[in-house]
């Protein structure tokens, strides 16, 4: 199990417990969690959380009985199916957003060598995959709301600390940060906003940051 | 995942006395009092239901937790925004998935509270935001790392635990939590909000980090 340092908070956690993140934090939150055993077991608190709230509900009466339920559905049951871990650095919750084939992730251009894939999820927030050659600065993704950055492979350093591997920085709108992908190979990070951002927009001041390089 | 029956199955009937839970030290004076010896047996009742469901296909069993779940499911998911019909539909959704999915229950991950939740919860993202829920990928724990009856027991009290622990915070707090699980505030506000009682959960948190640790002991070559 690799080491991870950075980790999940609280609000992240219970966020994403109660249902209440957009999709886009939902998929880095889940690969996170995939990967660290120890913000799973946090989540597992969180749960239990929305179990005691489920039990202190109340009580709506059901218009179907359980057996007439039973009788209209069948006694069929679903066999579990248990993904094999993925040998791939994308966590298999990942992948059933990028396709099958991770060699077939559809990278486009940012300039400088980087490169980025915009995953479909909801609206309310975007994510992608940053591609950032080794030693190269990462593009600014968000300038306003919280910026989720999941690092899939190699590492970046940035005022902070470092982050390899299954770290997870966790930025708001105060941090001015200016990430650098570590010399020693390429880096590959997940990365969420929730600014209300323009796709068009992102990547014209992306161009326009690495034109004034 | 039921992968030892036996030893999933064996602890079920045993009572757990009011002592034990007494002597669990996460909880204030207060709350002990508050616990019933009736509600220590509860959860373990439902687990019960569970591997019956899950072994022989009981409908009676089903019944059992039909009947208690069922409602408060509704009730969740109006108290979420949806209209009775939406709900109805959606409590019988997530009644059939147990029913059919009664396998992937892990009682020494969860009580069925928290699992029907989690089903609950996500079958709500799904109609009422019309979006997917990406899930972690499941652990796969080596043949080893089957529950212990008492990990099991532990876990099932904890739970009894927590929702104790939460009726007896003060009304504001309480209200918060159950808003932030209805899905009436944004992730901002859950971030920014002073007032959610992190304690009552961290306390439930410690106890998850050190099973897993123990667990990770155990499985070490």
């Amino acid at each position: 199990m690799t080491q991870i340092n950075h980790h999940l908070d609280d609000s992240l956690l219970m966020g994403y417990s109660a249902g209440a993140l957009p999709e886009a934090f939902n998929l880095v939150v889940a690969s996170h969690i995939s990967m660290c055993d120890e913000c799973r077991a946090r989540l597992g608190a969180f749960d239990a959380v929305g179990g005691a709230v489920l039990e202190d509900a109340g009580s709506v009466q059901l218009e179907m009985a359980a057996a007439d339920l039973l009788d209209a559905v069948g006694t069929e049951k679903v066999r579990p199916v248990v993904s094999k871990p993925t040998s791939s650095i994308y966590p298999q919750v990942l992948l059933d957003y990028i396709g099958p084939d991770p060699d077939q992730v559809k990278w486009s251009k940012l300039g400088m060598g980087v490169r980025q894939a915009i995953l479909k999820t909801s609206s309310s927030a975007s994510v992608r995959l940053l591609h950032i050659p080794a030693g190269c600065e990462m593009p600014d993704h968000g300038h306003h709301g919280t910026e989720l950055t999941l690092v899939l492979q190699g590492a970046f350093r940035d005022e902070r600390d470092r982050f390899a591997r299954g770290d997870i920085e966790i930025a708001t709108e105060d941090d001015h940060h200016k990430p650098v992908a570590d010399e020693s190979g390429p880096c590959i990070c997940l990365a969420a906003t929730d600014a209300p951002l323009h796709f068009s927009g992102i990547v014209q001041r992306i161009a326009q940051r690495w034109a004034r390089i | 995942m039921f992968k030892e029956l036996e030893t999933v199955g064996q602890p079920i009937g045993v009572p757990i006395s009011a002592e034990d839970a007494a002597s669990a030290p996460v909880l204030s004076s207060k709350t002990r009092r508050r616990m019933q010896p009736s509600n220590m047996t509860e959860n373990t009742k439902w687990v019960e239901c569970m591997s019956r469901i899950s072994l022989e296909r009981d409908r009676a069993a089903f019944a059992v937790i039909f009947d208690h779940f069922g409602p408060r499911v509704k009730a969740f998911l109006v108290k979420s925004g949806s209209n009775m019909s939406m709900a109805e539909e959606c409590t019988q959704d997530v009644m059939i998935t147990l029913w059919r999915k009664a396998d992937m229950f892990d009682p020494s991950r969860a009580s069925v509270a928290t699992w029907i939740f989690t089903i609950a919860r996500n079958r709500r993202i799904d109609l009422l935001r019309k979006e997917r829920r990406p899930e972690p990928e499941e652990l796969t724990w080596g043949p080893e790392a089957d529950p212990e009856p008492e990990e099991l027991l532990g876990l099932q009290q904890e739970s009894t635990q927590l929702v104790a622990a939460i009726a007896t915070l003060p009304d504001k707090q309480r209200d918060l939590i159950q808003k932030a699980y209805f899905g009436d505030l944004t992730h901002a506000e859950i971030a920014s909000e002073t007032g959610l009682p992190l304690g009552t959960i961290k306390s439930r948190i410690r106890l998850a980090l050190e099973r897993l640790r123990h667990n990770m002991k155990r499985n070490e070559p």
